[in-house]
C-alpha cells in the first residue's frame, strides 16, 4: 500500500489552503476532491458500491477514495457471522469482489484505523500516523458489544461475539471448556448460544428480561421460542441479572454470580447484552451526538458537520433511532451516496423486520410487531407443543399491521409484502396450519402487488423482480436476496419455472419423474422406458452417459418391488453401469481399480483383520484406511478382482459398496459398552443400520454415524443421517454431508426407541431416493425441496402425504431382496467372464497397469502413461449438455 | 509383471467358454476383426460383446483397442488410451448416442469421444485413434 506523502506540518501552517494539501497527495486528478470512508464494515463497502454506481470513484474520472478499516481483513458478511462456524472461511464470508478496489482505484489501508479528526483543517489521522485531507467524511463505524460493568469481565474466558477474531478467539477456548454461558439472551445471544453448543459445550443463556428476543418478539412468541430452545438442550434463565463472573487463582472464568443470588459453574462466558454505537471519534472532533449516544444526523445522513456523514449503526438517524440491522444501514449508505452525488434522497426511518433462523428454529416479525397501533388488534394462534406461535397485528380496517412468527416463518416473505395492506382473506386462515379449519394455508406469491416489496434489504419490488429471468440475474441487476437472504424463497418462487428440466438429451424428466415412471409402470430395462418415455429425437439410441447409470440406479433400488433383477451386473443392466458398478470396484487414475470390504460400524475381529492384511501381501495392494472406519486396497487390476474376493469372501467379507451410490457406512464411536460417557450402545446400532441399509442404490452415496453421547465422537451431524445416543434413545439428524460443501444436519426426531429409529429412518431414506435429482445429496435436497425440512418432517413424522407405509413398504423390500453383489459374482463363472483386461487375452495382465515404490508400499507408475497427456480439467469443466 | 506377446494367429475364449449369454443366434459366431498394420487382426467372437458396452483389446505391437457394440448391432472400436489422463481405459466408459452419433464417455473424467471419428465431444483439438471394423 503506497503511503501518502503528504505532510502534515504544511497543513498545520495552512490549515485553510485547501488546494496546496490536494496538491500534495500522489494520483489525485489535480482538483479532484477526496472522500475519506472510516470504517470498513457492512455499511462501509455498500457506501463504495454505491459511490462506484453514480460514477463518483477515481477510476471513473470522480473523487478520490480513502477508505480506513481497523479489522485485519477487508469487509465481511456480518450477518453471517456464525457461519464461520459451519466452517466457511473469511473468504467465504467476504464482501468485496477480490478486484472491486483495483477496478474502481479505491486506496483501502486494512487494519490502520482513523485516530482523530481535524474538522478545521478537514483531515483525518490514521494510527499509522499517516494523515488524508478530505473534503467529504464518511464515518461508518458500527457498533461495539456492550459489556456490563460487572467484576471478573475482563477475566480471561470472557469473549464477545463481533468480529471473526472474536469467533476464532471463543472457537480456541472452548477447545478446553465443557460449559459456556452467554449473557443475554436477544438476536445476537442466542446466535452465540448457538454457536457455543455448535462447538460442544453445555450452554446456559442469561437473560434480565423475562423473555428471550424481547426486542423482537411478543410474550407468547418468547414462551414459544423458550420451549424449543430448551428442548434443543440449552438452559435458559430469564428475569436474572448476572452480577459477577467469578474467577480461578489462574484468572480464567471459573462461575458467575446472577442477581437472584444463585450461581452457574461455566468456563467460558459470551457478552451479548446488546450494542453501542462507535461514536467516539465522533465525541472527540465536536459533533452532535444523541443523549444516549450515536451520530446524530438529518434526513440526508449528514451529521452536524455538512462535511461529514455517519451511516450505519454508529449514526442516530433522523427519526432518533439507532438502527441495529443491516437493511436500513444500507439505506443509509446509498441516501449518503446520492448526496454526494448532488441529487436528493432521505432516510426517514426503516422497517425492523427480521427473519431468523436461531438453533434451527426460525424466528421472524415485521412491521408493528408489539401492536402499538391505535386500535391494532391481535390474530394469534399457539402451538406449545411443537412450539409454533403466529400472531399477526391487523388494523381495524383489515390493514395487515405486523405480526410475529415463531417456529414456522414459511409465510415471513408474503406477510412482510403485504404489510400496509388490506388482507386478501382473513387473517386467521393465515395463521392456522395446514389442513386445520380447511382454510387457504399460506398466500402464494402470486396474491402479491406489483409495488408489494419483496426484497426489504435492498428494497425491491416484486414487479421489479419479475422484470428478470432468473435468480443470479435478478440478484445481479437488482441486489435483491444479496442481504439478508430471507426474501430468496419468495423470489425463487416469482421466477418462471426453467424452460426444461430434464435428466440429459435422452429424457425430458428429472430424476424422481423417472422414478415415478419406473416405479408405477414396473418398468425393467432401460431401453424400454427409453423408447417409451425417452425424448423423441432419443429413442431407439444408446442413452448416454449421463441418463444410463440414473435408470441403472433407479432399476436397481427398485428391483424388488418392479420385479427387475436386484443384481447390478445382469441382462441390459450390465450397459448402464458406470465402470465401478461394472467391475464392482473402483477405478483409480491408472486404470487399476481400489477395494474396500465392508467393515460394519468399523467393528473388525483381529482374524478378519488379519486376512485383509494377507490378502493386501499376496497382491501387493496399497493400504490405506479410510475416513469412514474401512480399508482401502488399491492397486488390482481387473483380472485380480475375483481373485481377491474369493479370498475375502470366504473370510466372511462382502461388498462394501464403495463404488455405488448407495450406503457406505455407518461409522460409531466405541459407545456405551467402553467409554465411560456413552449413553447407548452405538456399535450395535451402527452394525444394525449399517447391515440393514447395505446395497440400497439412491441419487447419492449415502453416509452415516451413530455416537454414543452428545459428545459426538463419531461426527454424526456431518452424515446424511446420523445418530446421536440420549438418556431416552436416539436423536436422528438429517441432510449433513462433509467434503466441499459442509452442512450440519439438522434434527428430525428426539429421544426414539430402535424401532422408532429404524423406522423413521427407513422413511426418509426411501423419500429421498424417491424425490431427490440425479448426484444430489440429502444436504442439497434437503435445501432445495419446497418446505425444507418441515415437509420432511411432515412427510416422514406425521405422514402428512400419507406416504409412509409405502415407504416401510419399499424398503422393506430391499431388505428382504438384498444379496451380496461379490459372492453371487465370484460364484457365477458367466457372471466372472468380464473381469479380464482384454477380451482377446484373458491370461494376460495389462502392461499399462503398473507400479514403483512409494513409503514401503506401491503407487502407480504415471511415467508409464505420460505422453502426450492433455491438461486435466475438472467434471463440471469438461461435461457438457 | 509379464507383457503378454500375441500373434494375430492367436484366437481366444469364444471357443474355449462357449457363451452362456448368448446373443442373437445370427450373429454369435461374427469374429469381429480390426484393420491393423497392413491386415485385419481378429479380437473375438462377436457374441462376447455386450451392447452398449466396451472391451479391451490387446493389438500385437502392444497397442491396445476399445470394442463397442451399440445397440443398433454395430461395432466400433478407437484407441484405449485416454488422451486426458493417459490411462488405458476408454472400453469401460459408457457408450451413449447424441444427434444418432454414438460416443464413449471416459470413466476417468467423463469426456465424451465420438466413436465414428474419434473426436472429442468436450474438447474439439482432442481426439482418439479410430480403428476401421470388419464383422465377418
Ligand atoms: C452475529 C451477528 C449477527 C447479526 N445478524 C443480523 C441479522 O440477521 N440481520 C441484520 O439485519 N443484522 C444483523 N446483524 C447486525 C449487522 O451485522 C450490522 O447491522 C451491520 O454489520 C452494520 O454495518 P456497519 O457497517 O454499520 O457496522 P460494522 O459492520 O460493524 O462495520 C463497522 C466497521 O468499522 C470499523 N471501525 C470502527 N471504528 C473505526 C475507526 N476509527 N477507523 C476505522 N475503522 C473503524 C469496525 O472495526 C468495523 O469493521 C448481526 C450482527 C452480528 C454481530
Ligand atoms: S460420543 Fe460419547 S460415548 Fe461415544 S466415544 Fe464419544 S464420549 Fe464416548
Ligand atoms: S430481504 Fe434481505 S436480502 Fe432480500
Amino acid at each position: 500500500m503506497p503511503e501518502p506523502t503528504f505532510d502534515p506540518s504544511a497543513m498545520a501552517a495552512h490549515p485553510s489552503d485547501r488546494g496546496r494539501a490536494r496538491a500534495a497527495v500522489p494520483d489525485a486528478p489535480a482538483g479532484a476532491p477526496t472522500i475519506v470512508v472510516v470504517g470498513h464494515g457492512m455499511v462501509g463497502q455498500r457506501f463504495l458500491e454505491e459511490l462506484a454506481e453514480r460514477g463518483l470513484t477515481p477510476e471513473a474520472g470522480g473523487a478520490r477514495v480513502v477508505v480506513l478499516c481497523e479489522e485485519p481483513r477487508p469487509a465481511y458478511d456480518r450477518v453471517r457471522l456464525s457461519s464461520y462456524f459451519d466452517g466457511r472461511g473469511p473468504d467465504d464470508l467476504s464482501l468485496v469482489e477480490p478486484d472491486f478496489m483495483a477496478r474502481h482505484g479505491i486506496e483501502l489501508r486494512v487494519g490502520d484505523p482513523a485516530t482523530a479528526v481535524d474538522r478545521a483543517g478537514r483531515t483525518v489521522t490514521a494510527r499509522s500516523g499517516a494523515v488524508f485531507p478530505y473534503d467529504t467524511l464518511v464515518l461508518a463505524t458500527g457498533s461495539y458489544p456492550y459489556v456490563p460493568p460487572v467484576p471478573g469481565r475482563d477475566a480471561r474466558g470472557c469473549f464477545v461475539y463481533r468480529t471473526i477474531e472474536d469467533l476464532r478467539a471463543i472457537e480456541a477456548y472452548a477447545k478446553g471448556a465443557a460449559t459456556g454461558a452467554v449473557v443475554g439472551g436477544g438476536l445476537l445471544g442466542l446466535e452465540a448460544a448457538g454457536a457455543l453448543k455448535g462447538l460442544g459445550l453445555a450452554t446456559h443463556v442469561v437473560e434480565f428480561a423475562p423473555r428471550l428476543m424481547p426486542v423482537q418478539v411478543d410474550e407468547g412468541g418468547g414462551a414459544a421460542l423458550l420451549r424449543t430452545v430448551e428442548g434443543l438442550g440449552l438452559t435458559v434463565r430469564t428475569g436474572v441479572g448476572t452480577r459477577e463472573v467469578t474467577v480461578d487463582g489462574s484468572g480464567a472464568v471459573s462461575g458467575m454470580a446472577l442477581s437472584d443470588g444463585s450461581s452457574l459453574a461455566v468456563d467460558l462466558v459470551v457478552f451479548s447484552a446488546g450494542v453501542r454505537p462507535r461514536d467516539e471519534l465522533a465525541r472527540e472532533c465536536g459533533l452532535a451526538l444523541g443523549e444516549r449516544g450515536g451520530i446524530a444526523v438529518d434526513e440526508e445522513c449528514r451529521t452536524s458537520d455538512p462535511a461529514v456523514f455517519a451511516i450505519g449503526e454508529c449514526a442516530l438517524a433522523a427519526d432518533g433511532r439507532v438502527y441495529g440491522l443491516v437493511a436500513p444501514g444500507y439505506e443509509m449508505a446509498r441516501t449518503a451516496a446520492e448526496a454526494v452525488a448532488g441529487g436528493r434522497s432521505a432516510f426517514t426511518g426503516a422497517d425492523l423486520s427480521t427473519k431468523l433462523k436461531l438453533l434451527g428454529v426460525d424466528v421472524a416479525s415485521f412491521g408493528d410487531a408489539h401492536g402499538a397501533s391505535e386500535g391494532a388488534l391481535d390474530v394469534v394462534y399457539s402451538d406449545a407443543r411443537s412450539g409454533v406461535y403466529k400472531k399477526l397485528v391487523v388494523g381495524p380496517d383489515g390493514t395487515l399491521l405486523g405480526g410475529v412468527l415463531v417456529g414456522d416463518a414459511e409465510s415471513y416473505g408474503t406477510l412482510r409484502s403485504l404489510t400496509g395492506s388490506v388482507l386478501p382473506v382473513a387473517p386467521e386462515e393465515l395463521v392456522l396450519p395446514a389442513g386445520a379449519g380447511g382454510g387457504p394455508v399460506a398466500l402464494g406469491p402470486a396474491a402479491l402487488p406489483d409495488e408489494a416489496v419483496v426484497c426489504s434489504c435492498h428494497n425491491v419490488t416484486k414487479g421489479a423482480i419479475r422484470a428478470h429471468g432468473s435468480l443470479p440475474e435478478v440478484k445481479k441487476c437488482t441486489k435483491a436476496g444479496t442481504g439478508c437472504g430471507s426474501c430468496l424463497k419468495l423470489i425463487g418462487q416469482l421466477m418462471p419455472p426453467p424452460a426444461d428440466a430434464g435428466l440429459c438429451g435422452c429424457f425430458p424428466h428429472s430424476r424422481s419423474e423417472v422414478y415415478e415412471i419406473v416405479r408405477t409402470l414396473r418398468i425393467t430395462s432401460f431401453s424400454a422406458l427409453l423408447d417409451g418415455h425417452g425424448r423423441e429425437e432419443a429413442r431407439g439410441g444408446d442413452g448416454c452417459e449421463v441418463c444410463k447409470p440414473v435408470v441403472g440406479s433407479v432399476i436397481a433400488s427398485l428391483a424388488p418391488t418392479v420385479g427387475a433383477s436386484g443384481y447390478v451386473l445382469d441382462g441390459e443392466q450390465a450397459a448402464l453401469q458406470d465402470t465401478n458398478d461394472h467391475f464392482l470396484a473402483n477405478l483409480q487414475r491408472n486404470g487399476s481399480y481400489s477395494i474396500v470390504p465392508r467393515i460394519p460400524g468399523g467393528e473388525i475381529t483381529p482374524e478378519k483383520l488379519i486376512v485383509i492384511g494377507e490378502v493386501a501381501r499376496d497382491f501387493g495392494l496399497y493400504t490405506k484406511i479410510t475416513g469412514g472406519q474401512r480399508i482401502d486396497l488399491f492397486g488390482a487390476r481387473v483380472d485380480q478382482l475375483p481373485l481377491i474376493w474369493s479370498r475375502l469372501v470366504e473370510a466372511g467379507f462382502e461388498s462394501g459398496h464403495a463404488y455405488g451410490k448407495s450406503l457406505r457406512t455407518v461409522k460409531s464411536c466405541v459407545g456405551r459398552t467402553w467409554c465411560r460417557y456413552g449413553v447407548q450402545d452405538s456399535v450395535r446400532m451402527a452394525i444394525d443400520l449399517e447391515l440393514r441399509y447395505r446395497g440400497l442404490r439412491a441419487p447419492h452415496k449415502l453416509k452415516s454415524a451413530v455416537s454414543g453421547c452428545a459428545r459426538e465422537c463419531a461426527e454424526a451431524r456431518g452424515k446424511d443421517f446420523g445418530i446421536i445416543a440420549t438418556a431416552e434413545g436416539w436423536n436422528l439428524y438429517v441432510g449433513g454431508n462433509g467434503g466441499a460443501a459442509p452442512r450440519h444436519a439438522d434434527l428430525l426426531a428426539q429421544d426414539l426407541s430402535d424401532a422408532e429409529l429404524v423406522r423413521l429412518i427407513d422413511r426418509f431414506l426411501m423419500f429421498y431416493i424417491r424425490t431427490a435429482d440425479r448426484l444430489e445429496r440429502t444436504s442439497a435436497w434437503l435445501e432445495r425441496i419446497d418446505g425444507g425440512l418441515d415437509h420432511v418432517r411432515d412427510v416422514v413424522v406425521h405422514d402428512a402425504l400419507g406416504l409412509c407405509g409405502e415407504l416401510e413398504r419399499l424398503m422393506a423390500d430391499h431388505v428382504a431382496g438384498y444379496r451380496d453383489e461379490w459372492a453371487e459374482t465370484i460364484n457365477d463363472p458367466d457372471r466372472l467372464r468380464r473381469f479380464v483386461s482384454f477380451v482377446n487375452a484373458p491370461d494376460a495382465p495389462d502392461p499399462s497397469v503398473r507400479f514403483v515404490p512409494e513409503r514401503d508400499q506401491v503407487k502407480p507408475d504415471l511415467e508409464l502413461l505420460a505422453g502426450p497427456v492433455l491438461a486435466v480439467r475438472t467434471l463440471e469443466g469438461t461435461v457438457s449438455r | 509383471m509379464t507383457t503378454a506377446t500375441i500373434t494375430t494367429t492367436r484366437q481366444s475364449t469364444p471357443s474355449a467358454t462357449p457363451a452362456t449369454s448368448a446373443p442373437p443366434a445370427t450373429s454369435a459366431t461374427a469374429a469381429v476383426r480390426l484393420a491393423h498394420g497392413d491386415g485385419w487382426f481378429t479380437v473375438c467372437d462377436r457374441g462376447l460383446l455386450t451392447p452398449g458396452r466396451g472391451v479391451s483389446v490387446l493389438l500385437p505391437d502392444g497397442d491396445q483397442a476399445a470394442v463397442f457394440l451399440d445397440r443398433s448391432g454395430r461395432v466400433h472400436a478407437v484407441g484405449n488410451r485416454d488422451p486426458f489422463t493417459g490411462a488405458y481405459v476408454l472400453a469401460r466408459g459408457l457408450l451413449g448416442s447424441a444427434g444418432g452419433r454414438p460416443f464413449v464417455a471416459s470413466p476417468l473424467l467423463k469426456q465424451r469421444f465420438d466413436l465414428t471419428t474419434g473426436a472429442c465431444l468436450d474438447d474439439e483439438d482432442v481426439s482418439v485413434p479410430v480403428f476401421a471394423v470388419r464383422v465377418e
